[in-house]
């Protein structure tokens, strides 16, 4: 595990170090590219002085927005969609092909409907996540041992009573894999979109920032989104894990 | 049994009706100001296609596309068959790139605009990046979980590396491997789309972006229907070839 670690970070030093070497030497030309040190310093800065705070706000509002919609239509589709054999052999060509269509696509049109504002943004963040979510909530309710179920039964549990109090316990790391996936998914369906067409937010700023060749702000702003998108990502793929260990699958 | 064969079209029939109804509906409610009918959507894009000015950017999208989906597997298959084959690196790599997979990957578009210029190569960079990583990922795991014995009996043949990964590695990660190609060939068109739709003067996506200021319904119709009905449908195939390759 630590030759792995050791590894990993070696691996991350040795690229920021060439970029820096590359940009330093000019092969990478300001204009591309400022040198990493460069970047750090206006990253901090930017912190500082607190700068577009009102647009990260935004961004991460919408986000928490999306993912929030997302899980939570998924996990109920899910959990009712279950019960239906039929209908989910329907829409089982839907939830197999839905991640090669690009949702990305719909977003002008969703403009044209909505008008230019949060709701093509939002709509296109729940969009993206809440089949993954569907589709993991089903394979989680699939794997539910029957003893358990048998036990519900036997304690003469309600539907309602034995999803909140056997299934759904049961699906846990499910239902984190779940969140998992929406929370990336509102991340690149928010921000994709404010980049697209938008009036504010980081992905919006970004663009801004690239026509006016104002790499100071731009990249930073990106290096936020990676930090933050890499940040949310490992952590709840730590609890992940741990949920897993004490169940000892892994 | 035929019956059970029949199943999955009867399915998919359904599901297509379900959703033209559902498109209807919304059509009739949403109205002509924002949306159109099914119908009408088809006669545009029939209208467009005989039009001088939709093939030159359909031609760039699918060039776009065609590159940089080659690029997506080559580099793809090249780096999960080289991580797969040195244990440390597999283990160090693979979080990183499914971390990176996570990230929203079009805040990095701007970086490849000003490397590349606008033009058809920033869009390739773009699909490309989507496609690498899942690509390298199902080949990472694919290579992994081969049986041991398979590579033991290469070993004890001595083949070289290069005849290693032809006759035994390839072959037996192949199901895996492919899903990983069905899931880099959406996302290699998804990157190239979504490269389109900023700073881009020509293919599909811009003709998207375009239709929004001229606010063209009937264009944003009918290349969206376009570019979802061919995703859907290449898919579907590979789908298929993907399940008949597991069930070997």
């Amino acid at each position: 595990m630590r030759a792995v670690r050791i590894y990993q970070v070696a691996v991350i030093v040795g690229f920021v170090l060439l970029l820096e070497v590359l940009c330093l030497a000019g092969v990478i030309d300001k204009i591309t590219m400022p040198a990493p040190h460069i970047i750090l310093r206006d990253f901090v800065l930017m912190i500082v002085h607190r700068r577009y705070f009102s647009d990260i706000a935004i961004t991460m509002t919408n986000v928490l927005i999306a993912f929030a919609a997302a899980f939570t239509v998924g996990v109920l589709t899910g959990t009712i969609l279950h019960g239906y054999r039929t209908a989910r052999d329907v829409l089982d060509p839907l939830f197999a092909t839905y991640y090669a269509i690009p949702v990305f696509a719909f977003y002008p049109l969703f403009i044209v409907i909505f008008g230019l504002g949060d709701g093509p943004q939002l709509l296109i963040g729940f969009l993206l996540g809440v089949v993954a979510v569907i589709v993991t909530i089903l394979n989680g309710l699939d794997r539910v041992p029957t003893v358990l179920k048998k036990t519900a039964r036997i304690n003469r549990l309600t539907a309602l009573q034995t999803t909140m109090q056997v299934t759904l316990p049961f699906c846990a790391p499910y239902l984190l894999t779940a969140a998992k996936l929406a929370l990336a998914y509102a991340f690149i369906g928010v921000i994709g979109s404010e980049f697209i067409l938008a009036r504010s937010g980081m992905g919006y700023e970004i663009g801004f920032a690239y026509t006016n060749f104002d790499n100071a702000t731009m990249y930073p702003l990106i290096l936020l989104i990676l930090l933050m998108s890499i940040f949310a990502n490992g952590l709840l793929s730590r609890w992940e894990k741990l949920l897993l260990a004490r169940r000892g699958q892994h | 049994m035929a019956n059970d064969e029949r199943k999955p079209l009867r399915n998919t029939l359904i599901l297509i009706a379900g959703l033209l109804l559902f498109w209807e509906i919304a059509y009739l409610i949403v109205g002509e100001v924002a949306l159109r009918s099914p119908l009408e959507t088809v006669t545009f894009l029939g209208k467009l296609m005989r039009t001088d000015i939709f093939w030159p950017h359909l031609a760039e999208s699918m060039r776009a596309f065609a590159v940089a989906l080659v690029i997506a597997i080559v580099l793809g298959l090249l780096i999960g068959f080289s991580l797969a084959l040195h244990r440390l690196s597999g283990d160090a790599m693979e979080p990183m790139l499914v971390a990176l997979y996570s990230v929203p990957k079009i805040t990095l578009y701007p970086i490849l605009l000003l490397v590349f210029g606008l033009g058809i190569s920033a869009k390739i960079a773009f699909g490309a990046i989507h496609g690498i990583i899942p690509v390298a990922l199902f080949t990472l795991t694919a290579v992994r979980s081969i049986k041991p014995i398979l590579v033991k009996t290469g070993r004890v043949l001595k083949l070289s590396p290069v005849a290693m990964v032809r006759s035994v590695l390839f072959p037996a990660a192949v199901p895996e491997i492919f899903t990983g190609l069905r899931v880099g060939f959406s996302l290699t068109l998804i990157g190239t789309v979504l490269g389109e739709m900023f700073a881009s003067q020509h293919g599909l996506g811009y003709l998207l972006m375009n239709a929004i200021s001229l606010y063209n319904v009937d264009v944003i119709m009918s290349v969206t229907f376009l570019l979802v009905v061919f995703a859907a449908g290449v898919n579907t195939m590979l789908l298929a070839i993907d399940r008949r390759l597991h069930r070997r």
